[in-house]
């Protein structure tokens, strides 16, 4: 159990349905965990679960060989969420929330400039939220993950619906991660192509 | 929190940074906190107009008709303090913080009472003028509201956080939170009262402080357990 | 020990265990009640101050003590599947509040028609135990009014488990504030508490109503958990095999 992420024996209900079952995996710095599976598979159950957003029926997750349990802002510390709903205050503008974000986190980065430059979006930084377009937002979700200096990046259906240069940004920062020696969930119903080390888990 | 985790990010700062957040936000929409201001005025108003202009009628129901319409307008800003939050997704994003939930909860509190409370305390006293109440009590008055705001503020929000995303979360709401607000309103209005007919009202006053400091150290958690309930 | 427990604790056995627990509760609260009932309206004297109306408090004692224990109950196992995660104790909470409710509403039934020939009217504004009584239904109605908003069996257990304990914390501050309250109006009470000490023939009827209905609330409570662990559990293979082998039988 020499993994930076384990997890033992994970099981899931939703309502009478058993969405997984004594469900393990390990992780390490460089490599991305694909959970894939259509739609109302469990996938962003289980990706939520991990997070800590839905409470396990049984399991362990550990991290470092700590159980999560007992170290929640730690772990929470070294993730990043990235989901659907983009998590943002549309009355409250880009750069606004990203520094608030910031400001709940200690070890953040400062260069919020080039990460909006080098995402196309820093003419817009001083736009509210609302008057962004869906993409766009994403492209601000994808700024908050690059500010954090978290390890391990959390994303829930990241390239649905995008066109063919988002779904391209989106994998070049998530190789560029996995090389700096980060981590990455991924739920998708799409196969991804990547050369780091993919471990897949199939959902029904 | 240990010693030996040395990147964690502060309490008092993340509480502050949310608490800075929300009154930012709620400088941008002023109605939600006129709303529930002129609910209480309204109220306040409505009543000497419904029982009649009699001097001894209006002294003697002054009290209670200025808390009950406090916890009422309260109740209305209560509504919608964690919609917005669960609506966008920064409920969530706050639920997978390194900052404590029950941290991040008591700073929504206190942009929630810094809109909705502290407006209902500053007002009262001139609503208290049509109620012919003297300056002496109007004073025993703002101090209870003082209290008993802040102890309904955090009451309330874990109703809020019980509720949100809820079918008819509204009327739940005020189901679920007037019971438990009745030791405010009971010690609230009566201490009042008392300072109208001249008596001790110590008692009244060290109880609402004690509940105040009760609740304050309590309600964040309850309200954090029941915001991870509600956003799963 | 903790074998007994866990043992308990899965709901298979405490179904089984249950159905033969409920006769012992059921029939001795029974007797008592009749004997209570009994000693109570007929046997013992008229209270020298209010005559035959007193008579009352043989039900409405018992209710109102029995209102404090179901919620409780409800917030004790409440607590517990919260923080142990038994899904029993969410199923206890669940059964002991409707039937907390009804005898909330029972007290203040019986506490009402006290205060008719008391004082001519159907509520008495000073009242700290009709007060904090009422509090308590709408606690009642609050618990399972969460309950009922959430579909979701699991989650609407966890949120009215914290509803719950928030309204324990808060019960006995009721009480007390309801208490100081009625000191200042200075009001008639339905039961003095330093007051003269009962006699012997009035007092033991009233015990044994108390024993009594506490057991009937027993044997109630036991079934109805008996009927929620049933509904919860009946996609299990345990429970099909109930249902399919009485099937059988009933041929």
């Amino acid at each position: 159990m020499t993994a930076k992420l384990t997890a033992d024996s994970l099981t899931l209900f939703r309502g009478e349905r058993c969405l997984f079952e004594n469900l393990s995996f390990a992780l390490n710095p460089g490599e991305l965990l694909l959970l894939e599976g259509c739609n109302g598979s469990g996938k962003t159950s289980l990706i939520r679960a991990i997070a800590g957003l839905i409470e396990l029926e049984s399991g362990e997750i550990y991290w470092d060989e700590q159980p999560v349990r007992r170290q929640r802002q730690v772990f929470n510390n070294e993730l990043v969420w990235m989901a659907h709903r983009v998590g943002f205050k549309a009355d409250l503008s880009l750069v606004e929330n990203l520094r608030f974000e910031s400001a709940l986190r200690r070890d953040s980065r400062h260069d919020l400039d080039d990460i909006l430059t080098r995402l196309n979006i820093n003419r817009l930084k001083r736009l509210p939220v609302r008057s962004l377009s869906a993409g766009q937002q994403r492209r601000v979700a994808l700024a908050r993950m690059l500010m954090s200096a978290a390890t391990l990046w959390m994303m829930d259906e990241p390239v649905t619906n995008l066109d063919r240069e988002g779904r391209s940004l989106v994998m070049t920062l998530v190789s560029e991660h996995l090389a700096r020696g980060g981590m990455v969930i991924m739920a998708a119903h799409q196969d991804i192509q990547i050369d780091f080390p993919v471990h897949t888990i199939q959902l029904q | 929190m240990t010693d030996n985790q040395p990147e964690m990010p502060g309490l008092g700062r993340g509480m502050m940074a949310v608490a800075k957040r929300d009154l930012f936000l709620a400088w941008k929409r002023p109605g939600d906190v006129l709303n529930p201001l002129f609910f209480f005025a309204m109220v306040a108003t409505l009543f000497p107009l419904a029982v009649g202009p009699s001097a001894e009628q209006l002294e003697f129901s002054g009290p209670g008709v200025l808390w009950v319409a406090a916890l009422l307008a309260m109740l209305l800003s209560l509504n919608s303090l964690f919609v917005s939050d669960f609506e966008d997704g920064s409920l969530e994003q706050m639920l997978v913080s390194p900052v404590p939930l029950a941290a991040l909860s008591l700073g929504k509190t206190i942009a929630h009472w810094l809109t909705s409370g502290l407006p209902l305390v500053i007002v009262a006293p001139i609503l208290g003028m049509t109620f012919r109440m003297p300056a002496s009590v109007m004073g025993v008055l703002m101090l209870t509201l003082l209290l008993g705001t802040i102890s309904l503020s955090l009451l309330g929000s874990i109703g809020a956080a019980l509720t949100v995303g809820l079918h008819r979360g509204t009327a739940l709401l005020s189901l679920l939170i007037l019971p438990l607000a009745m030791p405010l309103l009971i010690f609230g209005a009566r201490t009042v009262s008392l300072a109208a007919a001249g008596d001790v009202v110590a008692g009244g006053l060290y109880f609402l402080a004690a509940y105040a400091v009760l609740i304050v150290s309590l309600a964040p958690f309850a309200i954090a357990a029941a915001l991870r309930i509600s956003n799963e | 020990m903790w074998k007994f427990i866990h043992k308990l604790a899965s709901p298979p056995h405490f179904y089984g265990l249950a159905a033969k627990i409920i006769p012992w509760f059921f029939l001795p609260g029974l007797i008592l009640i009749i004997y209570g009932l009994y000693g109570g309206l007929l046997l013992a004297p008229p209270d020298y101050q209010q005559g035959d109306a007193f008579r009352i408090i043989y039900v409405h004692v018992p209710s109102a003590y029995l209102s404090l224990m179901a919620y409780s109950i409800m917030a004790i196992s409440a607590g517990i599947g919260l923080i142990w995660r038994l899904k029993l104790a969410h199923a206890v909470a669940a059964a002991a509040a409707p039937i907390g409710a009804w005898f909330t509403f029972l007290a203040l039934a019986t506490g009402s028609l006290w205060g008719r020939p008391m004082w001519g009217t159907w509520w008495e504004r000073g009242d700290p135990r009709l007060t904090s009584e009422l509090v308590m239904l709408f606690l009642y109605f609050g618990y399972m009014a969460l309950r009922g908003a959430i579909d979701d069996t699991a989650k609407a257990d966890r949120a009215s488990a914290v509803l719950a304990l928030v309204g324990a914390v808060n019960v006995p501050i009721i009480h007390f504030s309801v208490e100081w309250w009625s000191s200042l109006h200075q009001g008639p009470t339905l039961m003095k508490k330093g007051g003269p000490a009962m006699d012997a023939a009035m007092l033991y009827p009233l015990l044994a109503m108390i024993l009594g209905f506490t057991l009937i609330f027993g044997a109630l409570l036991l079934r109805r958990v008996r009927t929620e662990v049933l509904y919860r559990e009946r996609r299990t293979r345990w429970v099909r095999h109930l249902v399919l082998s009485s099937a059988v039988e009933k041929k």
